[in-house]
C-alpha cells in the first residue's frame, strides 16, 4: 500500500494530468528534492521558490487569478503565521469581488507534532485556519483519503487549505488507492527518487484513477452506540486504537469519526452520533485556547444539550507557547494514547 | 487614444524636455483627470454628509494615474493586461472608461456598486472585465501576488503585463521586497512593472524621518531592474516614463521599476479630515496653466471641462441615491464559487453546517 506522502505525491500527478494544475511550487518542491518530505518528487509541474511564504501564497493567488491552477506548499505550517493576512485576502476575493474573483487554489502544508519537531515544526494550524471564512480546510489522516481529498481540493473553485498530519506522512494505508501497484516494492521503485544522483531520473507513474471524496463529508471509523469520539489527522488513529482496547476490554463499541474536513465539517454526521450516544470526546492536537474543537463543543451543548447523558469532554493540547524538543515536553503537552484512554474510559462510564 | 501620441495633430504639442504630448490627447488627460477630480470631491462631501462612511483615494495623483489608465491593454485574462492597484487610483479607472457613476456607487455603499455590492470602501476597486483585481486595505500585499499573474501572462504568446502600484510609505512592507525578488529571480524574471507612487507621507508619518534610501527606486538596482523617477505631477514626463515601462515589459518580458513623484492634496483620507492642503503642487492646475500657455486650451473651455464633470459628480450622486441598499440577505452571498465537489456547499455559504 502506499503511504500518505506517496499518495499525495499520485494525487498531485493525477491533478496535472486531469484536473489542470499549472504549478506545484514552494520551497524545496522542485528538483532535486521535491519536497522535504518527498511528496513533489518528480512532478512535471513542480519548481523552486524563493524562502518567502508570503511571497509563495501571493504568487499562487497571482497565479489563481489569471486563470492557473496552483498548488503552492509551505514548508511547515508553523512558517505560515506571516501569510494569515494574504490568508484572509485569499478567503475575501470572491466575496469582496462580488463574485468575480473565484480564487481556485491549494496551500499544503504539514501540521502537527510527533516527530521530535521542537518549536517550530510542531506547531498545529486548524484552529487558525478555522477563522479564515472563504476557505476550506481538510485533514486527511490515511493514504487513501489523502489521495480523494487532494483530488477534490484541486477541483474545488475555491481556496483549500490541505493540512497534512506530518506525524502520519511515512505511514502505509490499508486500503489502496485506484490504479496503485499491488506491491509496494513495485510503487518504490517507479514512484520514489534514488538517493544520490537524481538528475537522469525520471518517475513512472501508475495509471491512477479517479477517488474524490468530498470536502465536508466525515467518515465513520468505527461504529458502536457507547460514547462518539471526534478526531482528525494525527489523534485519529490513535483515538482508533484507545475505541479498539476499551470494546476489548468491556465490550464496549464506540463511534469514531474521522472528520476529515475542519471546515466545511460534517455536523450531520455528528449530530446523528451524539444523538445516538448522548457522549462525546473530541480530541485533536491543537491547543487548548479558542481550540477548533471548542467550536464543535459549543454547537453540541446549543443543538444537543438535551441529547446528552453525561457532560460533554474535549481533550487538547497545553496552552503554552511551543513544544519542547525533549519528549518529556512533547508527550505532556500533546494528547497521547494514554490520555485518550482515560478520557473515553471516563466517558464511556460515568453514570447517566 | 493612446495610439494618437504619435499621431500629427492641428493643436500644439506639449513638451517637456524633449519628450512631447499631441495637444489632443492633452486635452483628454485634462477632461479625466478633471472628471476623477470632481468624483473625488463629490466624495469627500459624501463622507461629510453621511450620504457615505469614509473616503480615501487619490487627489494629486491624477496626472500619472490617467496617463497610465490610458495606456493599458484593456481586457480580460492572461492575454490583457493584470492590474494591482491602491486605493489612490481613481483615475486610471476613469481613464480606462468607468463611469464616475460606478465610483459613486461604492461610495454610496449601494447594491449596484459593481466594484465591492457596497462592501468595499471607495477607491477599492475591482473589475473582472478588465484584470483589475480587487484592491485591498492593506497595503503592499498587491506586491506579493503580482508576479503570480506575471507568471501565467508570460506562458502565453501575448505582450501582456502586470502592473503593480503601491505608496512609498508601504515600500518598508515586506511585500515590496518580495516582489522585487520574485519578479528578477534568473529561473524565471517577469513582465511586472513596479509602480510607486511617492507621496512622501504615511498617513501622518514623513517619509523623510522614515527612508534612508535617497529613491525608493534605487531598491531596484541591485535585483537589475532598470529603474526611473519621475515627475507624477507632469503628464507629458509621466506619459513616457509608462511607455518606456510598458514597452520593456511587453518586449523583454522583465521587470522594470518607475517610482513617480506626486501630491496628496487631501491628506491620507476622510479620517484624517481630507481637507485641501495648499502648500503641495497640484496637478491639475500646473496642467491647465501649461494648456492655457501652448494655446490648447483656452480658460472657458478649461471651466467648461469642470462644469461638465461637476454636473456628472451631482447626477451620479443622485442617481446612485435612488439606487437599493444591500439587503440582509446578501451578507452571506459569494462566500463560496459554487463546487461539485463540496458535501456541505455545493452552492454558495448557507451559513454553519447544518
Amino acid at each position: 500500500m502506499a503511504t500518505f506522502v506517496q499518495a499525495v505525491r499520485m494525487a498531485l500527478h493525477y491533478g496535472e494530468e486531469h484536473l489542470g494544475v499549472t504549478d506545484v511550487f514552494g520551497e524545496d518542491v522542485g528538483p532535486p528534492l521535491g519536497g522535504v518530505f518527498t511528496a513533489t518528487q518528480g512532478l512535471k509541474t513542480a519548481w523552486n521558490s524563493p524562502l518567502d511564504e508570503r511571497g509563495i501564497v501571493g504568487t499562487a493567488m497571482g497565479i489563481a487569478y489569471a486563470g492557473g491552477k496552483p498548488v503552492c506548499e509551505i514548508q511547515f505550517c508553523d512558517y505560515g503565521f506571516n501569510t494569515i493576512d494574504l490568508l484572509k485576502v485569499a478567503g475575501n476575493q470572491y466575496w469582496s469581488g462580488r463574485g468575480a474573483f473565484p480564487m481556485s487554489m491549494v496551500v499544503m502544508t504539514p501540521s502537527g507534532s510527533g516527530i521530535r519537531g521542537s518549536l517550530y515544526h510542531s506547531h498545529s494550524f486548524e484552529s487558525w485556519a478555522s477563522r479564515l471564512a472563504g476557505w476550506k480546510i481538510v485533514m486527511p489522516s490515511n493514504a487513501l483519503d489523502a489521495y480523494g481529498l487532494m483530488l477534490s481540493a484541486i477541483k474545488d473553485p475555491n481556496p483549500v487549505l490541505y493540512l497534512m498530519p506530518k506525524a502520519l506522512l511515512r505511514v502505509r494505508g490499508d486500503q489502496p488507492l485506484p490504479g496503485e501497484p499491488a506491491d509496494e516494492q513495485q510503487l518504490k521503485d517507479m514512484i520514489d527518487a534514488p538517493v544520490g544522483d537524481r538528475s537522469r531520473w525520471k518517475p513512472r507513474w501508475p495509471e491512477l484513477q479517479p477517488h474524490f471524496i468530498k470536502i465536508g463529508e466525515a467518515s465513520l471509523a468505527r461504529a458502536g452506540d457507547a460514547a462518539t469520539v471526534v478526531s482528525y489527522g494525527r489523534l485519529l488513529p490513535i483515538c482508533v486504537q484507545a475505541a479498539d482496547a476499551i470494546r476489548e476490554e468491556t465490550g464496549r463499541a464506540c463511534d469514531v469519526i474521522d472528520l476529515r474536513s475542519i471546515f466545511p465539517y460534517d455536523w450531520k454526521m455528528i449530530r446523528a452520533s451524539i444523538e445516538k450516544t448522548g457522549r462525546v470526546l473530541f480530541v485533536n492536537e491543537d491547543t487548548e485556547v479558542t481550540n477548533f474543537a471548542e467550536h464543535l463543543l459549543r454547537r453540541t451543548i446549543d443543538d444537543l444539550f438535551y441529547d446528552l447523558t453525561v457532560r460533554p469532554r474535549l481533550l487538547q493540547a497545553k496552552h503554552v507557547p511551543g513544544i519542547g524538543l525533549n519528549h518529556v515536553y512533547e508527550q505532556n503537552t500533546v494528547p497521547q494514547l494514554r490520555e485518550v484512554l482515560i478520557a473515553l474510559r471516563e466517558l464511556v462510564d460515568e453514570p447517566a | 487614444m493612446p495610439e494618437s501620441s504619435t499621431e500629427t495633430t492641428l493643436l500644439p504639442s506639449l513638451e517637456t524636455g524633449d519628450e512631447s504630448l499631441p495637444g489632443e490627447l492633452c486635452q483628454h488627460i485634462h477632461r479625466v483627470m478633471v472628471r476623477s477630480r470632481r468624483m473625488e470631491e463629490r466624495m469627500i462631501k459624501m463622507a461629510k454628509s453621511g450620504e457615505g462612511y469614509f473616503w480615501i483615494g487619490g487627489p494629486g495623483e491624477e496626472a500619472f494615474n490617467t496617463c497610465l489608465g490610458l495606456q493599458i491593454k484593456k481586457g480580460r485574462g492572461p492575454n490583457f493586461d493584470f492590474l494591482h492597484l491602491h486605493y489612490r487610483n481613481e483615475a486610471t479607472l476613469v481613464a480606462m472608461g468607468m463611469p464616475v457613476l460606478d465610483g459613486i456607487r461604492q461610495m454610496a455603499m449601494r447594491a449596484t456598486d459593481p466594484h465591492s455590492m457596497g462592501r468595499n470602501f471607495p477607491g477599492h476597486f475591482s473589475v473582472a472585465d478588465w484584470n483589475i483585481v480587487p484592491v485591498s486595505s492593506v497595503i503592499e500585499n498587491q506586491f506579493a501576488i503580482a508576479p503570480g499573474t506575471a507568471m501565467v501572462q508570460k506562458r502565453v504568446s501575448s505582450d501582456a503585463i502586470t502592473i503593480v502600484v503601491g505608496g512609498d510609505a508601504g515600500s518598508a512592507e515586506g511585500d515590496f521586497a518580495s516582489c522585487l525578488v520574485w519578479s528578477s529571480r534568473p529561473a524565471n524574471p517577469l513582465p511586472v512593472l513596479i509602480i510607486v507612487m511617492n507621496n512622501g507621507w504615511g498617513i501622518s508619518t514623513c517619509s523623510a524621518g522614515q527612508h534612508g534610501e535617497r529613491h525608493v527606486s534605487d531598491r531596484a538596482g541591485p535585483f537589475g531592474i532598470p529603474a526611473e523617477v519621475v515627475d507624477g505631477n507632469d503628464p507629458v514626463a509621466s506619459w513616457h516614463a509608462i511607455r518606456r515601462g510598458m514597452h520593456h515589459c511587453r518586449t523583454k518580458r522583465t521587470p522594470y521599476f518607475v517610482e513617480a513623484g506626486v501630491s496628496r492634496l487631501n491628506g491620507h483620507s476622510s479620517s484624517s479630515g481630507a481637507a485641501r492642503v495648499t502648500n503641495e503642487p497640484d496637478c491639475i492646475e500646473l496642467l491647465e496653466r501649461r494648456l492655457r500657455r501652448a494655446g490648447i486650451m483656452d480658460a472657458e473651455e478649461i471651466e467648461r471641462v469642470h462644469e461638465e464633470a461637476r454636473a456628472e459628480a451631482d447626477a451620479a450622486l443622485e442617481q446612485s441615491l435612488l439606487e437599493p441598499l444591500p439587503v440582509v440577505a446578501d451578507i452571506e452571498r459569494y462566500t463560496y464559487h459554487p463546487s461539485p465537489v463540496d458535501a456541505v456547499y455545493p452552492g454558495d455559504y448557507t451559513g454553519l453546517p447544518r
